[in-house]
């Protein structure tokens, strides 16, 4: 782990969703380990869906919208959804940009994402 | 004489955070808004991850970061001597990405040039890369408080 970044992840499942607190700056560096240990979870865990908590997040970059596509494309052969919850204005500008928006959905937070994972 | 700095670094991940941080904070003494800073603390997180994963292909390799101010003008470039681009327009398009298999989304230029007013790219194949970033800061804020992301 960088000295000079705070990085962590934090992960829970609930239902059938497994939701993860991104927190601290998510770069490259921060990716490479993350997208193991999320996939591992997923894996073990019963959970379908994802949902990203970007309420602790300091820093992101395009390394992160790699992260997230790939494990909306590792949810979605499950039939899973990925969902952003806790998004900043900046944030949701640069994923609008990626256009992100058009395969994964964003939610204001987790009780409004859970109604959106059941179809509500 | 204008201010500059001048960073060798190794290219192992860890740095792409000291990276930004350290250009952040030869930034501030421009008093810069928050936009502002973050604007440059995500172009030179996509720079220096383009010379770590494309450049040196995530092996071991130098980068050379050089920043410097005339007036309220930043330019900042990040140099590699990695394996350099065959097809800079390319490798510049949106969603273009030569690294599929890592979960690369392609936008790393675009969000450069989308934070920064100027990106030139000069890069040799087998030679490596250098780019070069430009932005000129606003004038500071009187009595406002620093706007906000």
């Amino acid at each position: 782990m960088s000295r000079f970044a705070d990085h962590s992840l934090r992960m829970e499942t609930r239902d059938n969703i497994l939701l993860i607190h991104v927190i601290g700056e998510l770069d490259h560096h921060y990716c490479q380990s993350a997208r193991g240990r999320i996939d591992e979870l997923y894996d073990q865990s019963h959970a379908l869906h994802m949902v990203f908590d970007f309420s602790g997040l300091d820093f992101m970059d395009s390394s992160a919208i790699g992260l997230i596509m790939g494990r909306r494309q590792k949810a979605s052969l499950l039939g899973g959804k990925v969902i952003l919850i806790h998004v900043s204005p900046r944030l949701h500008s640069i994923f609008t940009m990626a256009g992100l928006y058009r395969i994964i959905e964003e939610a204001p937070d987790f009780e409004s994402a859970l109604a959106l994972t059941k179809g509500e | 004489m204008d201010p500059f700095f001048y960073l060798e670094f190794d290219s192992s991940s860890e740095n792409e955070a000291f990276a930004r941080a350290a250009v952040c904070a030869f930034a501030a003494r421009l008093d810069p808004t928050l936009q502002e800073l973050e604007d440059i603390r995500t172009a030179i997180s996509e720079a220096v991850t383009n010379s770590i994963i494309h450049g040196y292909d995530q092996g071991p390799g130098t980068i050379w970061l050089r920043a410097s101010l005339h007036g309220r003008l930043l330019t900042v470039s990040v140099e590699d001597h990695g394996i350099g681009m065959e097809d800079v327009s390319q490798a510049m398009e949106a969603l273009y990405t030569s690294r599929p298999d890592l979960e690369r989304s392609g936008l790393g230029f675009t969000l450069m040039q989308s934070f920064m007013d100027s990106v030139e790219v000069s890069s040799t194949p087998g030679g490596g890369t250098t780019v070069t970033m430009r932005k000129t800061f606003l004038p500071p804020c009187q009595d406002a408080p620093d706007g906000d992301a």
